[in-house]
Order: C-alpha cells, then structure tokens, then sequence
C-alpha cells in the first residue's frame, strides 16, 4: 500500500496552506491544555447525551463516539469543487431512480443490466409508475468522499436511504466552539449551522398537492432504542417538528393522521428513518411494530410524502455503485465530476477470478451491507479468514465487490503518543427540495484512531472530527 | 402534542415525585427507628415504610422480614421493585430520552446528570450510613432541581400542564397513602390519648412530606393529631396537602381546557374532589371516619389518573 496523502503536511517538511494557522496554534497550546479540553468535550457529549447504541453489545447499551479536538480542515477551492460533484452525483441518483421505476431507458440502453434491478432484494415493485413528488426520491444524501492526493474526491459510498451523522456534523461544531473560541477567531471557518432550516424547507418543498400553505412535517423514528435515536430527536427538535413513532400515526381514507391531545392532526411530509422494510406491516414485513399500517396506500394515493422515498435503496447498492460514472454519463450528459473506486463486480466470471486470485490484497464487500459489516479487508485479516470468506465468495458470488485497499487520506489526530497522523472520510449531506440542491459546508469527518486502521465506522471504533472548510 | 409525548410528560414527572417521596420516607424511617425502643413502642415502622409505598406485598414474596436492611435496599436499589427509586430514575431517563424534543435542556441534564451519577450507586451499593444518606440527599436535591428547571424553564403550553398534573396526582397519592397507613395515630381531638411515642410518629409523617418546619408556622402549637390531619387533607398553604394538589390540578386541567377550547370528564371529576375537599372540616372528616375517607380519595385521585389517560393520553 502505497503512502497516505495527509492532509497537513507535505512531504518536505512544509504544510499545505489550510493548516498553517492550526499548526501554529498546535505550536503554542502546551499538550496539558488539548487533553484537557479533550475531556471537558467528552463530557460534554455524556452530559447531553449524544450516545449511539451498538447492536450485538450488552455491555453498555449506550456508547460515546469518540470525539476528536483537532479538526479536519479544506480549503474553499476544495470545498467549490466537492461541491459542484456532490450535485451532480445527487442529481443524477435522482433521475436514475426515477428512471427506473418508470420508463427504465437505462435497461434499455444495457447500460446496467436487468437482473442487477429486478433481481435487487431492495428494488421496491410497490414504486413502479408511482409518481413522487417533484420527482425527487432522495431528499437528503449521504456521500461517503475519500481523498488519495491533492487533487481528486472519490466517492466510497453513495447513502440514498437514510444517512446518519449530520448530528455530529452539528454538535461537534457548537461544542469546538465553546472549547476553542480562540482558534475559531484565527480562521474563518464557513458555518454549518444553517443545516436544520435548510432541511425543513427541503421537506415542507415536496409536499403532496393536497397539503395545506403550511404542510405539517414529522420525523418517524423506531424509538429510542434504535442506534441513531439521538440524532432523531436531535434533529426533530432543531426542525421544530414532532418526533414519531410508528403507534403515533394512523391511516384514514388513505390519509395521515397523528395522535395528539387534541384529536388527530393530518401530516403531510414524514422525514422517516425507518428502513422500507419496517414502514407499513401491511406491504412489507408484517411483524414489524415500527410502522403504520395504510402508510403505503396512503403514499401511492400521494398523500403523503416520504423523504427519502421507498425504493432509493437501489441506488446506494454497492453493484449498481459500480455503474455510477456511466449513470452521470447517461443521463446529464457530463464526465463525472467525483471519482469512483476502482470496483470488480464478483457477479462477472472475469472480475471473481481476479478477485479469487489477489484476495489478500483486497476490500471485499457485501452488496447490500453497510456500517461496515460483513466485510474483508485482506492486508489486515488472517489467512483462515480469507479462506472462509473465499468459500462464501465461490458461494454467491454475486453477493460482493471488491476493492483495492486505498490509502485514506491522514490527518493529524490526538493519541495517546502525542499528535500522530490517522486515515479519515468524509460525509457530507446533500438535500434536495424543488427548488434547489444544497450541502452546508461541511459534514461529518470519521476517523479510524487505530494505528494504521482504515475502518472509520463508529460500529467499529471509529471516531469524529468537526470538519472546516474555510471561508476565503 | 402528541399524546405519547404527553404521556411521558406526566410520568416523567410522576417517577421524579415518587424517587423523592420514597427518599424522603427512608430518611424519616431511619429516624424514627434509631430512636430508643421507649419512644417508637412495638410497631415495626419498616413495615410502614412498605405500606406507604404501596409495595408490601411484592416485598414478601421476595423477603422473610421487613428490616432495615431489606427495606432500603427494595424501596432503593432493587431491580426486581418496579417503583424502587432506582426503576424511577431510570424510567425517568427513559421517559426523558423519549421526549427529549419536549423538554427544555436544564430538565434533561438534571435527568441525566443524575442517573450518570447513580449508575456507581447502583453498582457499588452504599455501604455506609453516610453514603446512604447521600445518597438519598441527592435524589431529593435531583427531584428539586427537576422541579426547579420545569418551573423556570418551560414554556407555559400544554407540555408544561401536563408535566403538572402528573406530578401533582403523585404527589396526593403519595400524601394520602402516609395518612392511610398512620390515621391511627391521627385521633380527634377528644379521643386522644397520645404520650411521646405519638409524638413521634407525626413527627416523622410531617417529615417525610417535608412539612415539620411549616406545621410550626401554621399553627404555632405543639404537634396534635388533629392538626396534622389538617394540615396534610385541607391546607391549602401547605404544597403537600391534598387540597394544594387539587387546586393545582384543577387549575392545570382548567388551563389545557382552555387552551384545547373543551372541557372533559377530567375537568368535572378533578372540579368535583376539589370540591369536597374544600367544604370539608376535620370534624365531618373525624366523623366519617378519616380511614374511610383517606381510601375514598385515593380511589378517587387513581379514577382522575384513567380518566385524564383517556382524555389525551391514548
């Protein structure tokens, strides 16, 4: 593997300009006083409870992701340029989506094949022909960006169902605010905090034609024992918007009720995150308990929005992730402005055979996994792991993709050792309402704090960066 | 609101009220019992202590005999309690957690701070005298500053009203259950017979409704059963009295009427205790018979509890 690009530093000795500032301010604040800022955060996050729950652990139910000080900055010319590729990407996830589940000219075009759609355990038959409205499917996005030099943004992963995190985009904002206001004053670091009004109005955009001037919205979550709940209320009550679970709504006449004090109150938008699976018992899993019976003929009957829309799964699927420069192609007519990651498709005989050989070298991924579940990062795993993970390839192959192990990009981090460089990403948020496309500068920089680990994921260890992107 | 929003407003409110009132009678039973034999008699107050919070029964299938020891520890720390301190605190926090969005930032501190706090408490225990006492400090402290935040903080809409009724309905619950366990030693005024054991049991019925200091200020006497009926049923000063609470709640029922443009079951049956409490004298009380009388109104305050669950809870 090849040296990681960092952020800071050139090779040299000399420091890329975005960092100057920070390295200086590094220079004059004795360790003392970073560490013990560091643990005036840390409980900062305990006290308000910003906590997520890991699935599987009995131990503690409720955990911290760790948080750290140093943050992770880019320059404003970096930042126009992410930014023009994210809406591009996100535009053309939008047309694809609505391509598919309406007049499929991209099947018919062969540029992705068919049984990769209808064969897709997350492609959604309930949506086909079903109008959206504005024809948006994914309000809001998640891009997961890597960096591997100077000059490229690659995109790891596109999130098009329900991305989390942008909590943590928030709060590790206000909280390096109130712990460094003296390095806040050094740099102009654009804000992020204009996030929760853009969203709002992004969702109230797309209400269904029926809605009153002022749509109700409400955020559907499966309760406080879901991992992201946090996040949930957090952004509901920065929304303003009542936080639901599914026994809160009802449906009458193909319409949306909530139970409130005063009777039964119409919704108009729900920002749901609950998974397709779980959102109406009657189309889809009928034991789950999440969701709200009616809540899908309600949708078809286009009375109610759902961000994101039932059915976006497909296109933050990891094969169809493979087609994506030549979805932009496609439909927008432009070279993509993001990079892919090199990707080997284990459905095709001539990619699983390279894949099968250079296994060791290798990230192999589930198709439809995520949070970092379920896969093999060769370089790092034992030679019994790689057989066992080479049978369930031979298996079913057309469950995976493969990767090269790519260098993160480092950025200077907190350890127990001093400052030391760790591998990071990033995850900025797309929102989509009919009027407009738009990211606030920033997003949620993750980072892998063991040494040499390039898992950023907070299932497995990973921690937060506040990200800045700097106003010039 | 919602109603489940509105739901864990009022038991959010009633768990806090019910971990104070449970602490409050720890602190006034370790008083009474640390006294010599001579000044308490033969009743065993631990067992008071069970029946005023309404626990007696699940205590005895786990425990041959209530002492000092297994009383605290179920009214405090068992898990196997559904209303021992530590269950209301967390379901308390799980409640809190529930309606983060409705609740201002100093409650939910309070309410987290404190079961961060207590976690230690409940994996070590208290091994001493001081450390329960402490610890029974804190959740009285913790339930003030609960209390406190809600009253400075809140917006005054149907959340905050809500959060009221819950607390002000456990609260007379609580007050009538301490009557209903020691109206034997409230007698009238012309039965009564008391020598220093009395003298301590009311002491300690005041303290554990913190009403010791104001019974002195209201009255200005010695402690005499007749007055501390009085002051626990129908004194509208003292916060803990059950006409307080039901001035309370009618006022708050009265509020979300008016905010919501109806009124309902709730408010008529609230209106109608209320009522009754206030043209009631101790001497009809004395009369009627003040066990009968306590039990009716416990019946009659859970009847207000299904009745406002139904109204806007479900």
């Amino acid at each position: 593997m090849a040296v990681a690009f960092d952020e800071m530093n050139i090779p040299g000795g000399d420091l890329r300009p975005a960092y100057q500032e920070l390295a200086r301010w590094l220079k004059e604040t004795p360790p003392e006083a970073l560490e013990y800022r560091r643990q005036e955060a840390e409980l900062l996050f305990r006290r308000i409870g910003i906590t997520f729950a890991v699935y599987g652990d009995s131990e503690s139910t409720e955990r911290l992701i760790p948080f750290d000080v140093i943050p992770r900055i880019m320059s404003g010319k970096e930042w126009a340029l992410l930014e023009k590729g994210l809406k591009q990407r996100v535009r053309a996830l939008n047309m694809f989506l609505r391509d598919i589940y309406h007049g499929r000219d991209i099947l018919r075009a062969e540029i992705v094949p068919d049984d990769l759609i209808f064969q897709n355990p997350v492609f959604r038959p309930e949506m086909n022909g079903q109008q959206v409205p504005h024809d948006i499917y994914v309000h809001i996005a998640g891009i997961d960006i890597i960096r591997v030099d100077a000059n490229d943004f690659i995109v790891l992963e596109d999130n098009a169902r329900t991305p989390s995190g942008v909590s943590y985009m928030l709060e590790n904002r206000e909280i390096m605010m109130r712990l460094f206001p003296d390095l806040f004053a050094r740099h102009r670091v654009a804000p992020v905090e204009r996030y929760p009004d853009e969203l709002l109005s992004a969702l109230r955009s797309v209400a269904p034609q029926g809605a009153s001037g002022e749509p109700t919205v409400a955020l559907l979550t499966p309760g406080v024992y879901n991992s992201a709940y946090y996040e949930h209320s957090f952004l509901a009550d920065k929304l303003g918007i009542e936080l639901v679970e599914g026994r809160d709504l009802i449906v009458k006449n193909n319409e949306v009720f909530m139970r409130t004090t005063e009777g039964v109150k119409r919704v108009d938008v729900i920002y749901r995150r609950v998974d397709d699976d779980y959102l109406d018992p009657l189309t889809f899993r009928p034991d789950s308990a999440l969701g709200v019976p009616g809540l899908m003929s309600a949708y078809a009957a286009g009375n109610i929005t759902l961000a994101n829309a039932v059915g976006t799964g497909i296109a933050d699927d990891k094969a169809i992730y493979s087609y994506m420069p030549e979805i932009v192609k496609f439909y927008l007519g432009e070279e993509p402005i993001l990079k892919n990651v090199q990707t080997w498709r284990c459905r095709e005989p001539k990619d699983l055979a390279y894949v099968l050989d250079n296994l060791g070298d290798l990230v192999v991924k589930e198709v439809h996994g995520s949070g970092g579940y379920g896969m093999l990062i060769g370089p790092a795993a034992t030679k019994a792991t790689i057989e066992a993970f080479r049978e369930k390839l031979k298996r079913e192959p057309e469950g995976f993709i493969a990767q090269p192990t790519l260098a993160l990009s480092t950025c200077p981090t907190c350890t127990a050792s001093g400052l030391a460089p760790r591998h990071v990403d990033l995850r900025p948020f797309v929102l989509t309402g009919s009027k407009s496309t738009t990211i606030v500068p920033g997003g949620l920089t993750r980072v892998a704090l063991k040494e040499g680990s390039l898992v950023v994921n907070s299932s497995q260890g990973g921690g937060t960066k506040d990200t800045w992107i700097l106003d010039e | 609101m919602l109603s489940r929003t509105a739901e864990n407003l009022y038991w959010l409110a009633r768990y806090v009220e019910r971990a104070e009132y449970l602490a409050r009678t720890i602190d006034a039973t370790l008083r009474v019992t640390a006294l010599p034999a001579a000044y308490i008699g033969k009743t065993n107050e631990w067992d008071s202590a069970l029946l005023t919070a309404g626990v007696a029964a699940s205590f005895y299938q786990q425990y041959e005999e209530a002492n000092e020891h297994n009383v605290v520890d179920y009214l405090s720390f068992s898990a196997n309690n559904p209303s021992s301190i530590r269950n209301c605190i967390e379901a308390a926090r799980l409640n809190s957690r529930s309606v983060r969005t409705a609740l201002t930032s100093e409650m939910w501190d309070t309410i987290n701070s404190a079961w961060i706090e207590l976690q230690e408490v409940w994996n070590k225990g208290t091994s001493t005298r001081e450390d329960l006492a402490k610890f029974l400090r804190f959740v009285q402290e913790t339930s003030l500053r609960f209390d406190g935040s809600a009253y400075r903080t809140m917006l005054r809409n149907d959340a905050y009203w809500f959060s009221r009724l819950g607390l002000h309905l456990e609260r007379a619950d609580n007050t009538a259950r301490i009557l209903d366990v020691k109206y034997h030693v409230l007698l009238p005024e012309e039965e009564h017979v008391g020598g220093p054991l009395d003298f301590y049991q009311w002491s300690s019925i005041l303290r554990s409704v913190s009403a010791l200091t104001a019974y002195h200020w209201v009255y200005r006497e010695t402690l005499k059963p007749w007055l501390v009926a009085d002051l626990l049923i129908l004194n509208g000063t003292l916060p803990r009295s059950l006409a307080s609470c039901y001035d309370n709640l009618t006022r708050n029922l009265d509020q979300i009427g008016v905010a919501y443009g109806r009124q309902g079951p709730a408010q008529r049956h609230a209106r109608g205790i209320r009522n009754r409490l206030e043209h009631s004298n101790m001497n009809d009380i004395f009369q009627h018979g003040v066990h009968e009388f306590i039990q009716e109104f416990i019946a009659d305050n859970s009847r207000l509890g299904e009745i406002i669950t139904k109204q806007y809870l479900i």
